[in-house]
């Protein structure tokens, strides 16, 4: 739910990936990093849950997980322990956009994991008796996820403000969705989707590029490239009013997402937003957030803004916990904050800072191999282009206050938004004239 | 922001799976130790693959070092610690480390309190000359305890109160240890959070903010000669403090199973259980770890197996055990039951697995993909410069000193069959056992409204 936009560059730092497109359409980016004897892999397919249809909401999700469940020459129990006896660890799943695996190995097994990668990708077997256990698993989660506040809030949101839109889905579906999934739609999701030309892998670690290459060419060489047809997606419906919705659980705190669509990945004011988000919400101790509803009234352990900026336009949200009797207050204080940065320049201490750490923390996001890895994924799936690690700092560098007003009365609608609260209502006793009305 | 507390729900152990150092790859730690004139030892690893550094320091208290009646104290501190001193006033150190391109915040455990910085390497004087600033001379500020108290209470709230397996583990956990204090939670009670005062935190800082109680650790691309003298010019001037008083608690014997059962709404059973075990300081500790993995290191290993796999019982299961724990802890179990399935046959099916290991040893393959993992592990973990700061900062501060993680895995690799067995034969017994379980109780009627619209 927090901020979750594209990593941040400052400088680029040793980081000189090698960019190889195999011949079956594979992409593949490589990074040596020789300082310690393990290779790290992540891998990102374009099979996310937008490709689910909407009665079968979490089929990109179920397929991801299931890829640990056996393949058509090794059984779920053997492909476990063949890559735990490696000690390596493996996951997978899906999100909105695309589904990722990742394989931590060392060195020393580079060859094996690379075997059993490409075997749990390229052949999973969809057994009748795991689907059925899956998906049971899958429900279970479901109903556990009921007790977690920000969960129900979070899909609660996203379901008003993603309306005729496949983010509105929860990419784990719900209790309608997942038993309709069947071991024939596992099969040909998997076919359509799992393909070497809609495949990014990004290979970080003490392995040369040569190597790396021929390591993905023996595994994944014979990956037949398909094409699947990119259904049109609709823009969701813009909000006609603001939409209040009040779920009742017998909590101690409110739990609230207040927001709207935002923007998506190749918007041009990107890096206004972030920008403006980080001073918004963004940035911790450091945002007007944090200061107002935290630091200065006490209301709050955690208050936050995000833009989740996809492939297409994703939520801004703005969510908070407050025991259930300050909800009220803690809403209007959001909103109010909204409200200001619409309106009022940022002063120039604020923007200086707000770059200083977009621009200082690169390091920090690419300090290990598994965050390199799964950053040049992503910034390959944008076409960010690998000058990115230089043009980063640079877009940041050149946000103005202008900017972020602009930013702020563009993409922040302080009047037409939605607005969860899951709470003991009871207690909390929103007052929509206080959350809808304060203009 | 996350002050974060580490004994939480299903995270149990920091290290729940354990490091160690592989002559293999000769990967073994570089740790340079000094200690200063004041008594502050600073830990420190040239670890050049980033520009970036890892600044820890880590005080001696926690939990454990609190009293009866004000549980939480140590965990109010160190969200105190970031509400002023003379130079740096309120909310300065995270805004100047962060427009300074750099990440801080702290965690609060039993043992331990800890405060980092993580930020380019050139960046390493600004931290530690803040660090220092903050060891003495903390404003404790009135106003502002009260406003940071309501904001710990916001905190128990999101992490414990709602949350129902986290509410379950506190619960256990008191039932547990009963003299000792693990007994209470990490964040303390409301009722004591409420009855703290500014006293309390200035007595308590005074007694144990000091160098002589503190673990500098600096992992990162910086260079013992520079970065030493950088401490020792903003360290050294800190006079050396009293030594705090050794906590000598020891909780009784326990002559039989405890059980704890916590009623609420919630949507599935959960099952926590744990044996009394010892630390570090017995050397079955290693027995007990590679045990660990046999039944929890991962889909392969027994408990998953059993339970998830076969079963079908157990939505997730696992064990967990924090040797690093400055005084004897538990191995712990969970389960979340499968809707469905029920709660004492899942319980029957983790026990089941604990007794087949007693009675037939693991087999060869079991006991060597074990290993392997904690080997593997123990690299992954050096992937991270903060990781492996915090890895350093644990074991010296529970008492083992870094040095026990040096040689962690030669010792794990020694761990025989028999080791095996013995320590499930002589720990994992029903006496010492403490079983909690939370019974959902039926929903009350979704009251959801949409109250649609702006009207």
């Amino acid at each position: 739910m927090a901020l979750c936009m594209a990593p941040s560059f400052s400088h680029a730092a040793d980081i000189k990936p090698a960019r190889v497109i195999i011949e079956n359409g594979m992409t593949l980016l490589i990074q040596d990093q020789p300082s310690l004897p393990i290779v790290t892999v992540n891998v990102l397919i374009k099979a996310g849950a937008v490709h689910d249809p909407d009665a079968k909401a979490g089929l990109a999700y179920m397929t991801a997980g299931m890829l640990e469940e056996g393949t058509k020459t090794r059984s779920a129990t053997r492909l476990a322990q063949e890559i735990e006896f490696l000690g390596a660890e493996f996951n997978a799943k899906a999100t909105n956009d695309f589904a990722t695996a990742t394989l931590r190995v060392l060195k020393k097994d580079a060859d094996r994991g690379f075997t059993l990668l490409a075997d749990l990708l390229m052949n999973p077997a969809f057994a009748e008796k795991e689907v059925s256990r899956v998906r049971d698993e899958l429900l279970g989660v479901l109903q556990g996820e009921k007790d977690d506040p920000g969960t129900v809030a979070g899909k609660a949101f996203n379901d008003i403000i993603f309306k005729g839109h496949p983010y509105r889905r929860p990419t784990n579906g719900d209790e309608k969705t997942v038993p309709k999934i069947t071991r024939k739609d596992l099969v040909a999701f998997h076919d359509a989707y799992y393909r070497p030309n809609r495949t990014v892998m990004a290979i970080v670690g003490d392995i040369r590029e040569a190597e790396a290459v021929e390591l993905v060419k023996k595994h994944f060489g014979r990956w037949a490239k398909k094409d699947a047809a990119a259904p049109p997606f609709p823009s969701p419906e813009p909000l006609q009013k603001s939409i209040l919705k009040l779920i009742d659980k017998d909590l101690t705190q409110a739990t609230v997402s207040l927001g709207h669509v935002g923007i998506d990945r190749k918007n041009p004011d990107f890096y206004a937003v972030s920008v403006m988000n980080y001073i918004l919400g963004g940035g911790g101790f450091s945002s007007r957030l944090v200061n107002r509803i935290r630091d200065e009234q006490g209301l709050a352990y955690d208050v936050d803004s995000g833009f989740d900026a996809h492939v297409m336009p994703g939520p801004f949200s703005v969510n908070l916990q407050t025991r259930n009797a300050a909800a009220n207050q803690a809403i209007a204080a959001a909103l109010a904050e909204i409200k200001r940065i619409r309106t009022e320049p940022v002063s120039d201490q604020e923007l200086a800072d707000a770059k200083a750490y977009l621009i200082g923390s690169f390091p920090l996001r690419l300090d290990t191999t598994g965050k390199l890895a799964g950053l040049l994924t992503v910034v390959e799936l944008h076409n960010l282009g690998l000058s990115y690690f230089d043009d980063y700092p640079k877009a940041i560098a050149a946000v103005t206050k202008e900017d972020i007003l602009r930013a702020a009365q563009k993409y922040i609608n302080p009047d037409l938004y939605a607005l969860v609260v899951v709470a003991k209502q009871a207690e909390a006793k929103i007052d929509a004239g206080v959350v809808l009305g304060g203009k | 922001m996350l002050k974060r507390m580490l004994r939480l729900a299903l995270v149990l152990a920091i290290i729940a799976v354990l490091p160690d150092p592989q002559p293999a790859t000769a990967n073994r730690l570089k740790v340079q130790e000094f200690t200063l004139a004041n008594g502050l030892k600073v830990l420190l690893v040239e670890e050049p693959k980033a520009p970036v550094v890892t600044v820890q320091i880590w005080y001696k208290v926690g939990s454990r070092n609190e009293v009866m009646g004000r549980a939480g104290l140590s965990h109010m501190l160190e969200h105190m610690m970031f509400k002023g001193t003379p130079k740096y006033g309120k909310g300065e150190f995270s805004k100047i480390i962060k427009k300074n391109g750099g990440n801080d915040n702290a965690f609060t455990s039993q043992d331990y309190t800890a405060y980092f910085e993580n930020l380019a390497a050139d960046k390493l004087a600004l931290a530690l000359e803040m660090e220092a600033d903050r060891l003495q001379g903390l404003l404790l500020d009135d106003k502002e305890f009260q406003l940071e108290r309501e904001v710990v209470k916001e905190e128990r709230r999101l992490r414990i109160e709602d949350v129902p397996p986290s509410y379950l583990v506190e619960q256990m956990y008191a039932q547990a240890f009963m003299t000792h204090p693990y007994h209470w939670p990490i964040i303390g009670w409301f009722n004591d959070l409420d009855a703290m005062n500014r006293q309390d935190l200035k007595s308590y800082y005074e007694k144990y903010y000091a160098p002589n109680n503190a673990t500098l650790v600096i992992v990162g691309d910086v260079k013992a000669e520079t970065a030493l003298p950088l401490v020792r010019k903003y360290f050294d001037g800190l006079p050396k403090g009293n030594p705090p008083p050794p906590t000598s608690i020891i909780e009784p014997e326990q002559k039989g199973e405890r059980r704890i059962v916590v009623k609420r709404e919630a949507q599935l059973p959960f099952i926590y259980f744990g044996y009394k075990v010892p630390n570090f300081r017995s050397p079955d500790v290693r027995a007990l770890a590679v045990l660990e993995n046999i039944l929890s290191g991962g889909r392969s290993a027994r408990l998953y197996d059993a339970l998830v796999y076969r079963k079908k019982l157990a939505l997730q299961v696992g064990a967990g055990y924090n040797e690093l724990a400055a005084d004897p802890e538990l191995f712990t179990f969970y389960a979340v039951v499968n809707p469905g399935a029920k709660i004492a046959d899942v319980e029957k099916a983790v026990l089941t697995e604990i007794e087949r290991l007693k009675k037939e040893p693991p087999s060869d393959m079991e006991i060597q993909k074990a290993k392997n993992q904690v080997e593997a592990k123990y690299l992954f973990e050096q992937d991270s410069i903060f990781r492996q700061a915090m890895l350093l900062g644990t074991a010296e501060t529970a008492g083992a000193g870094w040095q026990y993680i040096a040689d962690y895995v030669d010792k794990v690799r020694a761990v025989t069959k028999e080791d095996i067995q013995r320590v499930a034969r002589t720990y994992l017994n029903e006496d010492t056992r403490t079983v909690g379980i939370l019974i959902p109780l039926a929903q009350k009627p979704q009251a959801q409204q949409a109250a649609g619209g702006a009207q």
